[in-house]
């Protein structure tokens, strides 16, 4: 199968731990990424809060050049999927139809093809794994731009929790917003969101919280010092891309090399449950 | 005031697409905001100011800035008003008629961002926001004098460490040029 990859910017920076994964993990399924050339960036929530006009425009050029291509587009970033989804929609408005669909990454990965894929090729069954599923905002809100089916409560990450060999918890905190766009200008205000998240996250017995944006985990992993020391008790929580427990389960060697660039160390947890064999020296990975 | 200038902004809402006539007060917006705490007006009095008329408001407030985008309230309403629509529609007037913003930095964030796409030619460098941010209005030696840079400083190494800092600025598009058009303003 192959498909159009709107990578976004960050996961050529930040998040290029995330992208190291994707590119591991559709490897293993048999997927085909063709990067879009010439992408631009979506304009994210800077477009869409003082530039309407710019808003529309950003991702439009990206799926003129996707046109061109023909093949559905698949973004792994929960924002520039949305703000693709929504340029999508106001050219369908205007009565162009696009010939291709654009997915969000986790959608497309948990389509029934590729989790029988994955549960055929189960190298390392993640038993044990106690996991609360964090979807964040975009790629369900709105759902007239998304077409999320259940916007208030998705259940595709927990099916792939599943069918990997993890127990995915119930929370009723799977949707509700981290605050990512406000990291920078107001961490104060993240604070308090993440805080919740993390206390309702080991309230529901979680030993780490699974996310498929990379916004969403830079919020959750990187303030975890500066909240432990604000809170005086200390989290520890490891935040986990999706694909990354993909590929644990499906025996891919690099996975350890990924988790060592977290900022918390995700593999003193699993090689606990014995899911790497050896924990990995400090990051130097 | 005469009738028609306070149905004038419902009306310039409604022509952005963002009607906002249908709202009956029920403040499920309200109530399902997880930013509800930071700001001067919730969300369903911002509604019920715009039904009003009561521009000048809605320009000068705190809630239309702290807004997360997080689009809870706009998949709620029942009555299919597009309340986070709203907020963005009120950021872009407030930017464009100079009002004063209470939370410049969220401001100055955006401002930063959509200036390194554009000066990037066409992708966001992420050092490049930072560093832009930091020096509108010597907000770096503001945050100095208060040490909290060094908190930023040590994610930074980390990342550093980790290989997540781009080094390298990102590549300049074939179409940087319909970029630069596209954010011509910023």
């Amino acid at each position: 199968m192959k498909l159009t990859y709107y990578p976004g910017c960050s996961l050529e920076g930040t998040a290029s731990d995330y992208a190291a994964g994707i590119a591991g993990v559709a490897g293993l399924l048999g997927l085909t990424l063709a990067e879009l050339p010439d992408w631009n960036c979506c304009g994210a929530s800077a477009a869409h809060s003082l530039d309407a006009e710019a808003a529309r425009a950003l991702p439009i050029r990206n799926l003129r050049l996707a046109q061109r291509i023909g093949l559905d587009v698949v973004a792994p970033c929960a924002l520039c999927f949305n703000r693709l989804k929504a340029g999508a929609k106001d050219l369908e408005a205007k009565g162009e139809r696009l010939s291709f669909r654009v997915w969000d990454l986790l959608d497309l990965l948990t389509q029934p093809v590729f989790l029988k894929r994955m549960a055929a090729r189960l190298v390392t069954p993640l038993t044990g794994l106690q996991a609360v599923c964090y979807y964040g905002c975009l790629v369900n809100r709105p759902p007239k731009i998304t077409d999320a089916p259940t916007p208030e409560n998705p259940g595709n990450m927990e099916k792939l929790l599943q069918t990997l060999g993890a127990t995915p918890l119930e929370w009723s905190f799977k949707t509700d917003c981290c605050g990512a766009g406000l990291a920078v200008a107001r961490p104060d205000l993240i604070d308090r969101l993440v805080r919740r998240l993390y206390d309702r996250a080991r309230r529901a017995g979680a030993e780490c919280i699974v996310v498929s944006c990379q916004m969403c985990q830079a919020n959750l992993d990187l303030p975890q010092a500066r909240i432990s020391r604000q809170a005086g008790q200390k989290y520890e929580l490891p935040v986990l891309y999706f694909t990354e427990l993909i590929a644990l389960a499906l025996g891919h060697p690099e996975v350890p090399r990924w988790l060592a660039r977290h900022l918390v160390d995700p593999r003193p947890v699993l090689a606990a449950k014995g899911l790497l064999e050896i924990p990995a020296p400090q990051a130097s990975g | 005031m005469a009738q028609s200038a306070a149905f004038a902004l419902a009306e310039n809402l409604a022509a952005a697409g963002l009607a906002v006539d249908g709202c009956y007060q029920c403040r499920k917006c309200s109530n399902g905001c997880p930013l509800v705490f930071a700001m001067d007006l919730p969300p369903d009095r911002v509604i019920r100011l715009a039904l009003l008329g009561r521009e000048d408001e809605l320009l000068a407030c705190r809630t239309i800035w702290v807004c997360s985008s997080c689009e809870t309230c706009t998949t709620r309403c029942p009555n299919g008003i597009d309340i986070a629509g709203v907020m963005d529609w009120l950021k872009e007037q407030a930017v464009a008629r100079g009002a004063a913003v209470p939370e410049p930095e969220v401001r100055d964030f955006h401002c930063a961002f959509l200036g390194a796409v554009k000066l990037m030619g066409g992708r966001l460098s992420e050092p490049l926001v930072l560093a832009l941010y930091a020096l509108k209005g010597g907000r770096w030696l503001a945050k100095l004098r208060r040490s909290a840079a060094a908190g930023e400083l040590a994610t930074a190494l980390e990342l550093l460490k980790r290989r997540r800092l781009p080094l390298s600025p990102p590549r300049r598009l074939a179409g940087a040029g319909e970029v630069a058009g596209i954010l011509r303003r910023w």
